[in-house]
Order: structure tokens, then sequence, then C-alpha cells
């Protein structure tokens, strides 16, 4: 479905500010999420989980364990069932159900440490906990491969051996090359050939956690007729639907999902770990079981976003023109294929119009957990390495590395490196607003005595999704609506939803009150990522309510007497066409209903081809102690172009998250791997995410491009903001010291190295 | 996490009979923030944890004409909310401010930071530097043991089966004296230092010359060390930058760090320099007044 | 006094200013003690290691991780969870505050911040930016970027 729009400018209640309908529950403890689930009867799982990061399992003996007292159920990779090797879209990304059911419970292998080879149900956690360690595994223990260059090495031992890899459509065995993907046009070797100014840098990365709060926990029954109902914090109840039956080999319609409140995600509660573990303790148990994953787990096992490495070329003319680029990118996948090169290379080149370009991009398996989305997931990478590598070119060129910018941004017509062309985006207003913002045109100010400033910028991209979405409404007798929607909620986007309805029906926001439906409550929606929710869910709402819209010009016309078509509505008033003044206000037709037909409700549902792009810009001020060598960001701003914002103080938020969380990449975070393939620092205290002491406030500046693909002009605002922050501290990391670092993260130990 | 009992003694004597039936499947329970982290990973397997915080003796924090008395179970905030302590002992504060976040300095204490023994604990080299003892009683009677004499290695500490700290002993500061810690965090708060350094100096009568010095450091060691040859070389020298930078360097040789997630050799050593360059400042600074 | 006993402990404890008495099981956290046996769960597990803040709770007035307290120790004291801050008045004013300022986007470490905030302007009615930082530097937020959070901490307070 594509529609395009000139969005209205007039609104009452799109860009008002209003108090989110969850949040009273939320600031008062009463919201329930996923871990807080209780049911009659339910007890615990736990996940016996291997030491090794690559070993083959020679026995497991789980007797001891079962004979414990308070000891309901134990399960092992024999009692997975048998999913078939086959690959279906989750929106953001893929999921093969072989793959998926092996990375919950190891079969005869162990591929990544902490790969569950055994679940346990007991009458309570610490009981569970207790006969997990009565588990006896024999291991063979096989090398660890860490990085994509051992991955890669003839002798390098193999994860999966059944993998067929895709190198450019040619099948390859023995290997953990899963994919390599290649686009390229128009004539690169000749541009780089004629070009006045090249560059060539190798970037390294290592990989980072989403890092959110709540751990993953799900809650399940199995139930005497083979139904299955899931409780769980997902991103996505439907996809997790889809999941669950797919590893269970079961229909979709014998899986009941029920999303509680989540706590957090950004992608990686996109994929299922707990809750087909938890049905079969079920089913095996005859009771509810719950499972929450310890912190530890959750570092080892879920999440990260691939480590990578990347070597880009850009080639310009004498008058600062970008004419050609090269992209290698090698990403880490974990322990199955699936590592986001394809949005990598949409998105590597993306603020930039090059007429010659070419991207390879290589899905490689190293023994580290599955990679999970995680906001915009590629994109951080490839614009680590690209707007780094157009700095240094700048700087060798001596070109203003914000003028460059502009002079070479992407707009309407605009090939993108993947070869999609861009319509309507705002890449070349962000730059603007970029020019005329408090920031840009702030001095940075002089350093105190031992430290030095700087200043970057970078640009960031995420093309956004669309996909499928559905909500129902049903209109109450005060006039107040009822919304039930698909997406799950993390960050507010319930009230964006009603705020839609509220716009198309004329009352006000908290007159609609939203709800996140179950699987058997709405219809089919994709999962909360993609910067999809606001944009596709919200257009589900916008159809829903104008339906509702049609439905009650039915009841007017009965009320009148008079035909539908001379009913008109605007602004929450009903009025006949023919005579003027008789109006009738949407609430007073509310209460009428009753004898006008009965309830009236609606239903809005979507499936959107492309999404509208996101385009971004952030501006870093750094300080630097030259003896420890401590960067603190003194100032910090993000700029984007947002479309149109429903909710301005979410989407502020949504900025402002996502700065944050790309700072804390740049700067300190990491999977630190010792060779065996043990995380090191699968800890809060040693996974090094930024506290509220290492931040200013972060600024924003919402630069408003109506995206004419929606309605009200929404644009997905939620990932590209974790796309520049890396590259804008690389590059005023270098303005600071005057040495470039090319590797994340760029701690203090790697700055004392380049000032050496 | 191996479960265990509870028991709550309110006399010294009753929790060493506890540790003293039990040996090392028994733990002294103070801020709990190290205890129940290590007994949820299941690095330590224990029968029981002895709550300490209802004897008397290991709560109380007193100042006077001796000194000060830190309790064993005495929690960070109460040091750097009691005002003598913060104008006599900064250095002790300076360590107890840092320990974790507000939460946990709510529970956690110098006494416990002691016992777990970190190579890390920034609560130790001020101890250290302030000639600070641990007192520590068991069934057999008490017996004194010189801070920097405390830990052994990595979580390993002189405390033997049925050992109890009891309390450490800080003598008052000597007149012209100031000390001062700090640590390097790749954060600014909730970390584990990279290296440490605590600082105690007295200064002649002048303020322009160092009578003596003690120089402790976290992180570079597999325990707290004291660096009494960069100490030691204060002595009797005159306050400048050639004096600091010379005790700069000896600490920095003292350091016999280990590479880790949180830093390399080279890294530690080098911070180990300018963070006792800065404390020793620092110290100066607060001896002056 | 016996230690072999694998028994519950006997707890009488005061919960947002309701005495509760309970058997705890000896190494069960306060976190669980509220979450498991008395039902509180607006307190919520982070990481349980004292690294996160979002199982913040008061006792006797000090704010604390819930997952490194037994529920055993609290016998006696005085617990303040999320649960009690709201009065039938109406909400706390940092309640209100983190509503307007729009200062949670998933709201799992909110319990844990309100608590914590409350602990530092019960004591401390106007403290600036760089206190609240400060002080909140225990509690963890990952979707915020802390901006909102700190605002709406000023905003509830002076």
């Amino acid at each position: 479905m594509v529609a395009t729009f000139e969005p209205k400018t007039d609104y009452k209640v799109v860009g008002t500010r209003p108090i989110r309908h969850d949040g009273y529950d939320k600031v008062t403890g009463r919201a329930i999420y996923g871990g807080d689930m209780k049911l009659p009867g339910l007890i615990w799982g736990v996940c016996v989980r291997s030491p090794h990061a690559h070993a083959n399992i020679k026995s497991i003996d789980t007797s001891a364990a079962a004979a414990m007292d308070g000891v309901f159920a134990v399960l092992t990779g024999a009692d997975m069932p048998k999913a078939e090797s086959k690959l279906v879209d989750l929106g953001e990304g893929n999921i093969n159900f072989k793959w998926a059911s092996n990375k919950l419970m190891a079969d005869n292998k162990v591929l990544y440490k902490g790969h569950p080879v055994a679940a346990i149900a007991a009458v309570d956690r610490y009981t569970a906990e207790e006969a997990a360690r009565l588990v006896k595994v024999e291991y063979e223990v096989l090398k660890s491969i860490t990085n994509v260059v051992d991955a890669l090495k003839p002798d390098a031992p193999i994860l999966l051996p059944d993998l067929v890899g895709d190198d450019l459509g040619e099948d390859v065995t023995n290997t953990n090359m899963a994919a390599h993907v290649r686009h390229e046009f128009g004539d690169v070797e000749g541009a780089f050939a004629a070009a006045a100014h090249t560059i060539e840098r190798e970037y390294n990365m290592q990989m980072v956690h989403q890092g959110y709060i709540e751990p993953h926990n799900a809650t399940a029954t199995w139930d005497e007729e083979d139904r299955i109902k899931i409780w769980t914090s997902t991103q996505g109840a439907f996809p997790a639907r889809t999941q669950i039956a797919g590893i269970l080999q079961v229909n979709v319609s014998q899986v009941k999902v029920t999303p509680l409140e989540i706590g957090g995600g950004f992608g990686g509660k996109i994929p299922v770990y707990f809750e087909p573990l938890a049905a079969l303790l079920s089913k095996k148990s005859g009771r509810p079981v719950k499972m929450v994953m310890e912190r530890t787990a959750v570092f080892e096992t879920t999440g990260p976003t691939p480590g990578a490495r990347m070597i880009i070329k850009l080639g310009a003319d004498v008058d600062g023109k970008l004419t050609a680029a090269t992209a290698d990118i090698w990403f880490e996948a974990g322990a199955n294929p699936g590592a986001f090169i394809g949005p990598a290379a949409m998105c590597v080149y993306a603020p930039y119009e090059i007429a010659n370009t070419r991207i390879d991009g290589w899905d490689i398996l190293v023994n580290k957990p599955k990679v999970a989305p995680y906001r915009a997931p590629g994109s951080p990478q490839v614009a680590f390495a690209m707007e780094s590598a157009v700095d240094e070119l700048c700087e060798e060129a001596g070109w203003d590395s914000l003028k460059f910018r502009i002079d070479n941004a992407s707009k309407a017509g605009t090939r993108r490196g993947d070869g999609v062309l861009f319509s309507k985006i705002g890449m070349e207003e962000v730059l603007e607003a970029t020019k005329e913002s408090a920031h840009w045109n702030a001095p940075l100010g002089d350093a105190p005595a031992g430290k030095k400033r700087g200043r970057g910028i970078a640009n960031g991209y995420w093309f956004n999704i669309g996909l499928k979405s559905s909500a129902n409404l049903a209109l109450n007798s005060d006039g107040t609506v009822q919304l039930t929607e698909g997406s799950t909620d993390i960050g507010g986007s319930r009230t964006s939803m009603a705020m839609h309805v509220a716009e198309v029906l004329g009352i006000g926001a908290h007159d609609v009150r939203p709800t996140v439906g179950d699987t058997e409550s709405v219809g089919y929606t994709d999962v909360t990522g993609g910067s999809r929710t606001t944009y596709a869910t919200g257009y589900a709402c916008w159809i829903a309510a104008n339906n509702l819209v049609e439905v009650l010009k039915d009841r007017v016309a009965v009320l009148w007497d008079i035909n539908k078509d001379d009913v008109d509505f605007k602004d929450g008033v009903f009025s006949s066409k023919a005579e003027a003044q008789k109006t009738i206000g949407f609430k007073e037709l509310a209460g009428k209903l009753g004898d006008l037909g009965g309830p009236a409700n609606s239903t809005g549902s979507v499936d959107l081809e492309s999404a509208g792009d996101g385009f971004g810009l952030h501006i870093a001020d750094v300080e630097i102690d030259v003896e420890t060598g401590k960067t603190d960001i003194i100032r910090y701003t993000a700029i984007q172009d947002v479309g149109t914002a429903i909710h301005p103080s979410y989407v502020e938020g949504q900025l402002q998250g996502g700065a944050v969380q790309g700072i804390g990449w740049a700067l300190n975070e990491e999977y630190f791997m010792t060779d065996d393939g043990t995380m090191a620092n699968s800890s809060f205290l040693d996974y090094r995410m930024p506290t509220s002491l290492d931040l200013p406030l972060i600024e924003t500046v919402l630069v408003e491009v109506p995206n004419p693909l929606h309605p009200y002009g929404v644009r997905g605002v939620g990932e590209t903001p974790i796309c520049p922050p890396i590259p804008a501290i690389a590059n005023a990391i270098k303005d600071a010291i005057g040495t470039r670092l090319y590797n994340t993260p760029m701690n203090a130990g790697s700055i004392l190295e380049a000032l050496k | 996490m191996h479960p265990f009992a509870y028991v709550a003694p309110t006399t010294v004597a009753e929790a060493v009979a506890v540790l003293t039936e039990h040996g090392d499947r028994a733990r002294p329970l103070a801020g709990g923030t190290d205890l129940l982290v290590k007994a949820r990973a299941n690095a330590w397997e224990l029968d029981a944890v002895i709550d300490i915080k209802n004897i008397p003796e290991l709560m109380t924090l007193s100042v006077n004409g001796d000194g000060l008395s830190i309790g064993a179970g005495v929690p960070c905030y109460q040091v750097y909310d009691n005002s003598d302590v913060v104008a006599q002992y900064p250095g002790i504060v300076d360590g107890a401010s840092i320990i974790g976040g507000i939460q946990v300095q709510s529970r956690a204490g110098l006494g416990g930071n002691l016992c777990n023994a970190a190579p890390s604990g920034d609560g130790i080299p001020a101890l250290i530097a302030h000639s600070a003892v641990a007192h520590i009683a068991n069934s057999s009677g008490t017996r004194e043991v010189a801070v920097e004499d405390f830990c052994t290695g990595p979580s390993r500490t002189v405390l033997e089966a049925g050992d109890l700290l009891v309390s450490i002993e800080v003598p008052k500061p000597a007149a012209n004296s100031g000390a001062a810690y700090t640590r390097f965090i790749p954060r600014n708060e909730m970390d584990i230092a990279v290296a440490g350094v605590g600082v105690y100096v007295v200064l002649d009568d002048s303020g322009q010359n160092f009578v003596s010095g003690r120089i402790a450091l976290a992180s570079v060691g597999p325990t707290p060390i004291l660096a009494s040859e960069a100490g030691d070389s204060l002595a009797g020298k005159p306050v400048n930058d050639e004096t600091i930078a010379v005790a700069a360097a000896l600490a920095k040789n003292a350091a016999t760090p280990i590479t880790d997630m949180r830093g390399t050799v080279d890294q530690r050593k080098q911070l180990v320099e300018v963070l006792t360059g800065r404390m020793i400042n620092k110290a100066v600074e607060r001896a002056r007044g | 006094m016996t230690t072999k006993s694998p028994g519950k402990i006997h707890v009488t404890t005061t919960i947002n200013g309701q005495e509760h008495e309970l058997l705890v099981p000896p190494y069960m956290s306060l976190l669980d003690t509220l979450r498991e046996l008395i039902g509180l769960t607006g307190t919520k597990e982070g990481c349980l290691d004292g690294n996160c803040g979002a199982c913040t709770v008061s006792v006797d007035g000090r704010i604390v991780d819930s997952c490194l307290v037994l529920g055993a120790e609290v016998n006696g004291k005085n617990v303040d969870t999320v649960e009690g801050m709201a009065t039938a008045e109406g909400l706390h004013p940092l309640q209100q505050a983190f509503l307007e300022e729009a200062a949670l986007q998933c709201g799992i470490c909110t319990p844990g911040f309100l608590v914590a905030a409350k602990g530092l302007l019960d004591n401390e009615p106007s403290p600036t930016e760089g206190r609240i930082r400060h002080w909140l530097a225990g509690n963890l937020c990952r979707c915020t970027g802390y901006d909102k959070i700190v605002r709406a901490v000023q905003k509830a307070s002076s």
C-alpha cells in the first residue's frame, strides 16, 4: 500500500505534549512488566549453561537434579522439537527456526559461552538454581573463534558443519562465512583513477549490547488442549508468536502471546529466548512456569550487535565533490547467521550523493552470542567508518567538513548505495539547521590546564520500515474511545497512537484510552522496531479513526433522516451539508448510539512498503585529560529530520536516548573477550554504560520535513540518533588531540596510546 | 546460591563462636554488597552469614584524642557524613565517598572493603597511608594487624577461621598533615579503579617542606600496595614539582599491575605516576589548610 | 542461638507505613521479599549485583539496592518503596514531574529513580544539576539519556 499525503498543519492534538496514558501506572509501581507475572501454582525455570564457548557435548546427566526435592521438570536438547531449516521474515531481521531452536538449547554442540544445555523447573527460583548446579555435563572443548579474521582462516574450526554459505550466489560449504553480498553501480575504478583526493582506512569495532535494564523473561502455560499461553516482555507479540510456534512446531493459533509491559529492548527483545523453554517446562510439569534471566546471561547469551571490521575508500574531485566510494564490511553474526550486512549496505553512503560506489558485505560466524537487532542494526558501525573517513578526507584536502557534507548531501533522486532512489528526504534541511544551531555557533571555549577540547560532527541515517499494523476502535457512550493496537509500547508509543485517533475524531488525547492488545484481541502487527511504530501503527490508527467517522456518519444520517453523503465531519462536529446550522458533536452523538444502531466500532490495518528515510547530524564537544586519557562530553546536540513530531517530548527522548547509547558505544562499551571466548565484563559494573554523571544535558533540534507517505507526515525517529555519536566523538577526539582513532571503544587507554 | 542460615549476634563473642563453628563456610555480613554478590555467583558457598550490625562495637564510629575508630560494620555514608572525620581525615572520606553509588554507600563500609581484599578497594589506600591498624578478635583474644599487611592476595587476608574484624583504628593525624585519595575510572562513578593512589603527608611549620609521607596504591598489584620508597622520598624535601615528580616516579616503579579488561600495564603505571603527583599536591593543599 | 536451622526467619517490618509479619527464607533478598512474599512488584530486578539501581528502596530513610539486602535484615526497620510514594491526596511531586517532563520511556528504571530521587530531596530540597547527577549515578537508565530525568528532579525540587 502506497499513498502520499500533503500533510495538514493546523493540528489540535498532534504536536502537543499530553501526559502518557500508561504513565500513572509506571510512576506508582502498578504497571505489570514481564517479570512481575504471577499465576496460581507458578513455578520457576532456570537454564543450565555451558561454561565453554565452543565444545561438543559428550554427555548430560540430569538425574541428580531431577531427583531433588522441589524439582518438577528437566529439559535438554533432546526434548526440543526438531524445527525445519527455513528462513522467516521478522520485520527487522530474519529467523531460521532450526538455528533459533538450537540457539535456545544446544543439541550436541555448544557455540557460545552460556549456551543453554538444560533447563529445570522447580518450586522456586532458589531451588531451581540449586538443582541446576547438580546437572553434570561432559564437554570436549574446541578452539573458539572470537573475530572475523580468525573465522575466515583456512584452518579455522567450523561452527556449523551443515552451514551452506552464500558467496555472491554460489554455495560454499565447510565455512564460517554465511553470506557475501555486493552492491555496485557506476564506474568505480574509473572514478577513483580520476579522483583528485582519495583516502582508504580500516576501522574495527567490538560487539556491544543493547543494555536494557529489564532482563529477558517469560511465563508460560501449556494446557490440556495443547494451547500455549505466553506472557512476556517482547517487542512484538505477533512476531514472538511466529517464533514460538516455529520453534515448538505448532500452529500459530495454538499460541497466545500476551505482551506485558517491557523494560527496554532496542531490538534485543525481538528474538525470543525463554518463551519456548518455559512452554516446554510447563508441558512437562503441568504447571505455569516463569523464567527471568540473570544479568550475566543477558550479556553472554542475548542481544549484542555485531562487532565489525570495515575498510572504506573514498574519492573526491578537486572541488570537494565525492565521486567514488568502496566499502568492505565484515560483521560478526555470532553463533548463527544473520549479521545485518544488508542494512549496513543500505546505510553506509546514504547521507551522500556518490555516482560510483561498491559495497561488499560478509556475514561471519564466531563463538559469541547470536546478534540481535540493536537500534539501526548495522548503521552505527558503517557510520563510524564512513563519517570518520569523510572527516579525514576533508582534513587532508583542507575542506570544511560541514560544507563538504552540505555540498555532497543526498536529496530526492539520490541513489543509495544499494541502488534505491530517495524520495522526499531531509538531509539538506538537517545540515541547514546545523549551521543555524546554537551549538554550532557557540565557541568551544578554552580547556582548563592539562586538558584539550575538540568538536566533531557526523551524519547518521536509518531507512525506517513500514510493514503490517492493526488497530481496533470502540466508541463508548460518554464519547471516549477505546483503542486496541498491536504495537508493544517501549517508550510512550501508546499515547502517540491515541493522539492519531484523537486528531481525526476532534477529541482530546485523553478521550482515547489506548491498550496494547494480545495476539487474540487485535490483528497482526509487526515488531516495535525499525522505527516503524508511530509511522505504521499510527497510520493504522488513523485509518481506524477515519473508518469510525464513516460508521458514525451512517448514524447521523439515520438521526437526521438524510443521506450519509450529506453528512460532513470536521473538528469533532458532524454537520449537514444542506443545512449548515444542523450539527451534532462527537460526544453528544456517542450518547445517542443506543437508538441509532448500537455499538460503533471500527478497525484499521496497513501493510506499508516504504517508510520515509531518517537523517540526522550530531555535534559533540569533548574535553580530554591528556595525562589520563579520560574523555568528558561537555556539550552535545542531536539534530534530526523527524517528519512531524506527534508527541515532541517523546521524540526528543528518542534523540537523547539514542545519542547517549551511541556515546557509551563510542567511549567505553565493548564485549571484552578472552581467547577462550569468555566475555570478561559481563556485568553492569564492567560493561560501562553511561550514568547520569557522565553526561551533559542533550540538546535536540527537531527538524520537521513532513513525510508524504504518512497522513500527518511522521517519520520514524528512534534509530537514526544512535548512528552519528560514534563518528562525531571520533572526529571531536581528533580535533582535540590531533590523532585519529580507528577502533572502538575509544577509551582512556586508547587515547593514552594515541598520545604517545 | 547455596541456601545459608542467617544469624544476628549482639556480641563479638557470639559472632566469633559462629565463625569458629563454621570455618570458611560462614562469613560476616556487613553491607552485603560484596558478600551477597559472591554468594549469588557461587564464588562462595556458605552455610551461614553472620549479620554483625547488631554488635554495638562493630557499629561505632568515633573521633577522639587518640584518633579515629571505625567499627567494622560502619557504612561509608556515616564516615563522610561525620564532620569531625571530614575535617581530620579527608583522604579516608575521599575513599568512602566513591565506593559504589549512594545506595551502596548506605550499606558498604571500610571494614567490609578491607575484608573483601580486592586490589582495587578504594577504601584501603588512604587507611594504609594513615598507618591504620585492624583490630581482630577470635576465640582466644584480640590482635592487631597493620592495614598494609592485612590483604595477602586478591580476596585473601590475614583473617583465619574464627577471626572477626572488629574495628579499624586510625592514629590522630600529625600537625600540618594532609591526606587525599583518588582513582582513575573510565566513568565518573560506579566503577572499579583502573589505578588508585592514597597519600598522607606531614609538612613542617612553614608548610614549605615535607617532614614525612606515606603513599599507597590500589589496582596495581595483587593487593593494595604501600609504596614505601615513594613516600619516604618526600621526607625532608622541599615542597616543589621536582620532589613530587621523584615520588610519583617511585610510586610508578612500585606498581606491579596486570593487563585486563580494565586497563593495561602501561596505562596503569602511567596513571599511578599522574595520580600520585595530583594527590601529593592535594594533600599538601589540605595540610596547609 | 542456633546456626544449623535451615528454617525461615521471623521478621516484623514496616513497609510503606504498614506493619508486616513475615517468615523469610534466610537467604532471600529484600527484593524478593517485597516482590514474592508481599507482592510489591513495583521494585524491579535489573542486575542482582548492585550496579543498576532498579531495585532501589529506602530502609530507615537511606536508599539501598534491595537485591543486596537480605529480607531478614529489615526486622524492626522501616522500608519504603515506590508503592508508598503517592498518597490519597495524589502523586508525590517527583512522580508528577516525571510524567510532565516525559522522564520515562520504558519505565523499568523509574521506580528506582523515584525512590532514589526522593531520598535526595528529602534531605536536600534544592540540589544543583551536578548534585542530582551524582546522587543518581547508581541508577542506570538506558532509554532517556537522563536529560529529562534530571529536569524532572529539578522541577520537583526547591
